[in-house]
């Protein structure tokens, strides 16, 4: 499970590869890269807050863009750093469901240092497949 | 005549007019127009043609899809985007106005000089950095209630002055006097509510920020018009400021483009080239939705930089000990980057009625068009133009020729490369004494998002805004010199 920013591209935003061994693993390592272009230390958030998150959707990619912007939701409404931790991802009837826990507290300005705030998950190039070894999801943030 | 690699396609119009025609892509309805000089078009990277030749496709898009010289890759449309729509057939797009709708720059002036501003410099930005507050998830000072949220979608910056957080000349000088009509509340979404509610009044992170500058005599380059303007005295201090609709806009965005998604093939037909230009037909329940709250969003911006306003003219008031009445803080304009508006321009000598989408680009009025601030009308619309926080920012006016373009012109620099790699190139504490040694002091929320805006990071501002010029979009008033600046 690991995340990449990507170099060579979004010459405006901040593009990333996040990777993992199963679906679950995947949706928390694009979670972390979320969190990780706004709070560059992440291991200074700590797990004092809860929020479930939810979200159904016909395709996978987009149960993930539903995820990722929950996150971007609680870091802007209740300024909360969330990081997913427990996560279920299941298909019933053709329409994907997940539930998700993010754990995480708010935003400490002293303690969490600060990077770029994300506007939002854009759908340009957004991609979830699986590859050799796993499942990788390639997203451009809007900054 | 062709230039580069997979640019051979890439046809000069005039020296700064390039045309990509419509057999250069499957399904283009009309060319894709790019504005610039032949140097800026071989920096500009090939995201740029691609995704502006996508926007060709769109239905209804009137003349060409273009792209202003600050161009560069953006995600659906690209930065630097404009498209005109008829609104029968044309559809409207959140990828076309992006997540921040109504980005935009405010100008204010001070009748204190860099002589009177040198010694109070410090204490100065310090102050700022106080009252405007900056960096992820920043909130603003104005506790709001739900209703009264709602109330500021729907009439912008008004409710501010009305609330006394402003001057009623204020509203003249924004553009749609800070408040847009049609908006609607009660299109947008309990989410978006939520994420915007705490926000007014702060200036978010990125490429946001609020700066001091200095109009030096030597970087007049209209006398006449740059006093019109407010800029009148030698070495005059003013200040620019750019930041947008927060949390709120991007909700409102994020949520329509989820519904577009949804409708645009199976209920429209509509076929497009990237998922990030979903789209629905103007003339549409989901369109007319998405306009409505999208103007909510307008306003919430116009809101935001007004009382972004307030705060300035507090924490200036505080430094000299005088009121901001006396210090001469007026505004000079108030103008938008990212939206979609309906305007009537000419096309092939009619005059119609479109709904120009604008994505990071300047709407660019020349003298006499509705909309402009009577004070205007015989000038033509200030257009403010930010550069990085290294080098300098213009001041330019709309000029009759803009009508090439929907009276559209460049919005910034146009970066050169991506933060990623500006990162790993600068520090942000080094950067920061750098440009203090330089005469530049700098505060900021964040260190890596500082090393991200390093000067480097950024196309010349210079070659930029001359383009435009030489383009005939919109013609240069002032250069700007930045000597404190606060970074999100």
């Amino acid at each position: 499970m690991t995340h990449r920013f990507i170099e060579e591209e979004a010459t405006a935003d901040i593009a990333f590869e996040a990777t993992g061994k199963d679906l679950r693993e995947v949706f928390r390592s694009a979670g972390d890269a979320v969190m990780n272009v706004m709070i560059d230390n992440l291991d200074a958030i700590r797990p004092r807050e809860s929020r479930v998150i939810e979200a159904d959707s016909e395709a996978l990619d987009l149960l993930l863009l539903d995820m990722l912007q929950s996150l971007i939701y609680y870091k802007d409404a209740e300024q909360l750093l969330l990081r997913v931790r427990q996560i279920e991802i299941d298909k019933l009837n053709g329409i994907w469901h997940l539930r998700a826990l993010g754990e995480g507290e708010r935003l400490d300005r002293e303690r969490h240092h600060q990077r770029a705030d994300v506007k939002a998950v854009t759908l340009h190039d957004f991609r979830l497949e699986q590859v050799d070894g796993g499942w990788l999801a390639h997203v451009i943030l809007d900054i | 005549m062709a230039i580069v690699r997979a640019l051979e396609k890439l046809e000069k119009i005039s020296d700064t007019i390039w045309e990509l025609p419509v057999t250069y892509k499957e399904g283009m309805r009309v060319p894709a127009r790019i504005f610039g000089t032949e140097r800026l078009i071989r920096e500009m990277d090939e995201a740029v043609y691609d995704q502006v030749s996508n926007v060709a496709t769109l239905p209804g898009i009137i003349k060409y899809a273009m792209c202003m010289p600050d161009g560069h890759s953006g995600y659906g449309f690209p930065i630097g985007g404009v498209a005109a729509m008829d609104l029968k057939t044309g559809v409207i797009s959140p990828g076309g106005i992006g997540f921040d709708i109504n980005c935009g720059m405010r100008l204010v002036t001070t009748n204190l000089t860099w002589d009177d501003v040198k010694p109070h410099l410090t204490r100065l930005v310090d102050r700022l950095y106080q009252r405007v507050p900056a960096g992820v998830g920043s909130t603003g000072f104005l506790k709001l209630a739900p209703a009264e949220f709602r109330t500021i979608l729907e009439e912008g910056a008004g409710w501010c002055v009305r609330s006394g957080y402003g001057w009623e000349e204020d509203l003249e000088l924004t553009e749609e006097n800070g408040c847009i009509k049609g908006a609607d509340a009660s299109a947008v979404s309990q989410q978006a509510i939520s994420r915007g509610i705490n926000q007014i009044g702060t200036l978010g992170s990125g490429n946001h920020y609020l700066e001091i500058q200095v109009a030096n005599p030597e970087n007049i380059f209209d006398r006449e018009i740059a006093r019109a303007f407010g800029i009148t005295i030698p070495n005059q201090v003013v200040v620019m400021f750019h930041c947008g609709s927060r949390g709120f806009g991007h909700q409102v965005a994020s949520d329509n483009l989820l519904v577009f998604l949804k409708v645009m093939e199976s209920k429209y037909g509509i076929k497009i080239l990237d998922r990030e230009l979903a789209s629905a037909p103007f003339d549409s329940p989901e369109g007319k939705k998405y306009f409505a709250a999208m103007k909510c969003a307008l306003n919430m911006s116009f809101a935001n930089r007004q009382v972004i306003l307030h705060r300035i003219r507090e924490a200036f008031s505080e430094v000299f000990g005088r009121s901001a009445e006396d210090i001469g803080m007026h505004m000079v304009y108030d103008v938008a980057h990212n939206t979609a508006k309906l305007e009537h321009h000419l096309v092939d000598g009619k005059e119609r009625e479109l709904l120009v989408h604008r994505k990071g680009a300047t709407r660019a009025f020349g003298p006499g068009l509705p909309g402009l601030p009577a004070r205007y009308q015989h000038i033509g619309q200030p257009v403010i133009i930010g550069g990085s926080m290294e080098t300098g920012s213009y001041l330019l006016v709309g000029i009759p020729s803009g009508a090439q373009s929907f009276f559209s012109t460049s919005h910034g620099s146009g970066r050169t490369m991506s933060r990623t790699k500006a990162r790993k190139l600068w520090f942000g504490q080094t950067l920061q004494k750098d440009m203090e040694a330089r005469g530049i002091y700098v505060r900021t929320a964040s260190w890596p998002g500082l090393a991200e805006e390093a000067g480097g990071a950024y196309k010349s501002i210079d070659e930029v805004v001359e383009a435009t010029e030489l383009a005939g979009l919109s013609r240069r008033v002032v250069r700007f010199t930045p000597v404190g600046n606060i970074k999100g």
